[in-house]
């Protein structure tokens, strides 16, 4: 493979992390490996994507890669592109990413592969379905070609290099100021970032009433370094806040153990979590598919053992 | 305001899916218009009854898929546009994209276009991106909250973090997750109303398209099972269960 590219998200100053993921990976496929990476703080994150391998890194400061959705940055992607060629371009399948490729995969025609959980070569990937149990290697057309790989999919390791920075300076067109951001909310969280936790409590529909999301909090102080997550459905049913979602659309966690409370185990969470070391699930439904990938699998009521649980944790630490 | 919902039949959620020739096996499987684009027509209707005009369904899939639209038009959706030829199974995100952009062009002006955040058997969760950058116009993506007044959108679009406000100018398109509202019921009216609803048959012919153009850019190659992972214990709690817990917690130096 002759020169690959990742696109890098940054948001207040900080590189997505699964774009070192997605570097790392690179290094081993191709000599060339290049970042882009658009929006405030560019300029610094491009020596971030440096030490993670990227030899070159173009890179713009320009608020309208923030302040609009997706249309500038996948025109100025479509520019760079069309000027330096490159045969692949990684994204993180992440909120940002996802919009950027798919307004991207339009202008240029080729392929766009979404869910990549491993890279094969230049021109195949691999994907997963029902919730990764059965994995899809594709071919894929077109030039280049454009993956989505799911965050966590590879460890990330420096590489000890420094990246050459190109500035970019691309004239964006009104007409593609059109989907403005006007406000940004943060709903964060104490104790440990989802994403960075060692150990995910989470919670389903199971849970039967949002207040009694208090005991997976409670459980989590006890532990110690755990956060808590949510499925699609109570995120969805506005039981918790967004940022707690766990899944395909949401956050993809790899704790070193997963505690699933009253979740069910459906294809759009299992691959947000399938990653962790240790699951263990506590369900009803002893049908329910999360039993076919926990190490340890309950049949009874979340609600019922989760107090008894907790207690069991206090004693212990005693 | 005209509004367009993409909707799409897939197979039952509910039903352990099976695998044909490396794809999910759609024939002669029980099929249902995909839960999350109920959200999507339900979008519609609200919108048409604040603002007047029509609400138009778009779908890509064999005849089947007319059930989907049939389940839009019960809900209170005016018409239906199903394109379908054999050229487009296995179709990729790209080629889906291409043909509803040919479809929703060719049904007439729209000042509002609707998709799921990602479909519940596929989901890729590109195809709408690309069918906005095709349709050119805007995006608003993941939306949890909608208002529109003017000519303008505003809405809620849900992100790692929280969510951000983001604003836009019709047309646009729109991507509705399921916790936007809540779809309602087809009524026996409705459904009796759906029959008589205009519904136009199309092949890739009829949108001028060429053979090129709906090619999927993918093929599957090979299909396996991932490694399993070791078979867990699985055990009725019998009143134990808390505890059983807290020793694997213990085994596996959590506390």
């Amino acid at each position: 493979m002759s020169k690959i590219w990742v696109y890098a998200e940054v948001s207040n100053g900080k590189v997505d992390p699964t774009a070192l993921e997605i570097l790392t990976k690179a290094r081993d496929l191709a000599e060339d490996v290049e970042g882009v990476v658009l929006g405030p703080g560019a300029t610094e994150a491009a020596s971030v994507l440096g030490e993670y391998g990227a030899t070159t890194v173009y890179a713009s400061d320009d608020p309208v890669y923030a302040d609009y959705v997706a249309q500038p940055a996948a025109h100025a992607l479509y520019q760079l592109i069309q000027q330096h060629s490159p045969d692949v371009v990684l994204f993180a399948m992440n909120y940002d990413s996802r919009d950027i490729a798919g307004r991207l995969s339009a202008k240029t025609g080729s392929t766009l592969m979404s869910n990549v959980f491993e890279i094969l070569g230049s021109d195949r990937a691999q994907t997963g379905i029902f919730g990764g149990a059965t994995l899809v290697d594709v071919d894929l057309q077109g030039s280049p070609k454009l993956l989505l790989v799911r965050p966590k999919s590879f460890e990330p390791e420096p590489s000890g290099g420094s990246a050459k920075v190109v500035p970019v300076d691309i004239d964006i067109p009104d007409e593609l100021k059109k989907s403005r951001r006007l406000e940004r909310h943060e709903e964060a969280a104490s104790g440990p970032r989802l994403e960075e936790a060692p150990i995910v409590l989470a919670g389903g529909r199971g849970l039967q009433d949002p207040s009694n999301f208090k005991l997976l909090d409670e459980l989590a102080s006890e532990i110690g370094d755990a956060a808590v997550g949510a499925t699609r459905a109570v995120v969805d049913a506005g039981w918790v806040p967004y940022a707690m979602q766990i899944g395909q659309t949401g956050t993809t966690v790899k704790p070193g153990v997963y505690l699933a409370f009253g979740i069910s185990g459906a294809t759009q969470h299992i691959v947000g979590m399938k990653g962790a070391k240790k699951i263990v699930a506590i369900n009803k439904d002893e049908e329910a598919p999360i039993f076919q990938i926990a190490d340890l699998g309950i049949v009874g009521d979340a609600l019922k053992i989760l107090p008894q649980l907790i207690e069991e944790v206090r004693s212990r630490k005693g | 305001m005209n509004i367009v919902v993409c909707v799409k039949h897939i197979p039952d959620p509910n039903i352990p899916g099976e695998l044909e020739g490396g794809r999910l096996k759609r024939s002669g499987v029980q099929g249902v218009l995909d839960p999350g684009d109920e959200f999507g027509v339900e979008t519609g209707l609200q919108l048409k009854e604040a603002h007047g005009g029509e609400v138009t369904l778009v779908s890509m899939g064999p005849p089947t898929a007319m059930e989907a639209i049939r389940r839009g038009l019960s809900m209170g959706a005016d018409k239906g546009l199903l394109v379908s030829d054999d050229a487009l199974q296995g179709a990729c995100a790209l080629v889906t994209a291409r043909v509803l952009a040919a479809a929703i062009k060719k049904s007439g002006p729209f000042d509002l276009v609707i998709a799921g955040v990602e479909s519940t058997d596929g989901y890729t969760g590109t195809m709408p991106s690309t069918l906005a950058e095709l349709l050119d116009v805007p995006q608003v993506t993941f939306v949890k909250r909608l208002d529109s007044a003017d000519g303008t959108i505003r809405a809620d679009r849900q992100t790692a973090e929280g969510y951000q406000v983001v604003e836009s100018p019709l047309p646009a398109l729109i991507t509705v997750t399921a916790g936007v509202n809540s779809p309602r019921y087809a009524s026996f009216k409705g459904i009796m109303a759906a029959k008589k609803k205009p519904v136009d048959n199309l092949s890739i012919g009829d949108l001028g398209l060429s053979s090129e153009e709906v090619t999927s850019m993918q093929q599957i190659a090979s299909v396996g099972s991932a490694e399993a992972r070791k078979a867990g214990e699985v055990i009725e709690d019998d009143g134990t269960g808390a505890q059983r817990v807290a020793e694997f917690l213990k085994e596996a130096k959590v506390i």
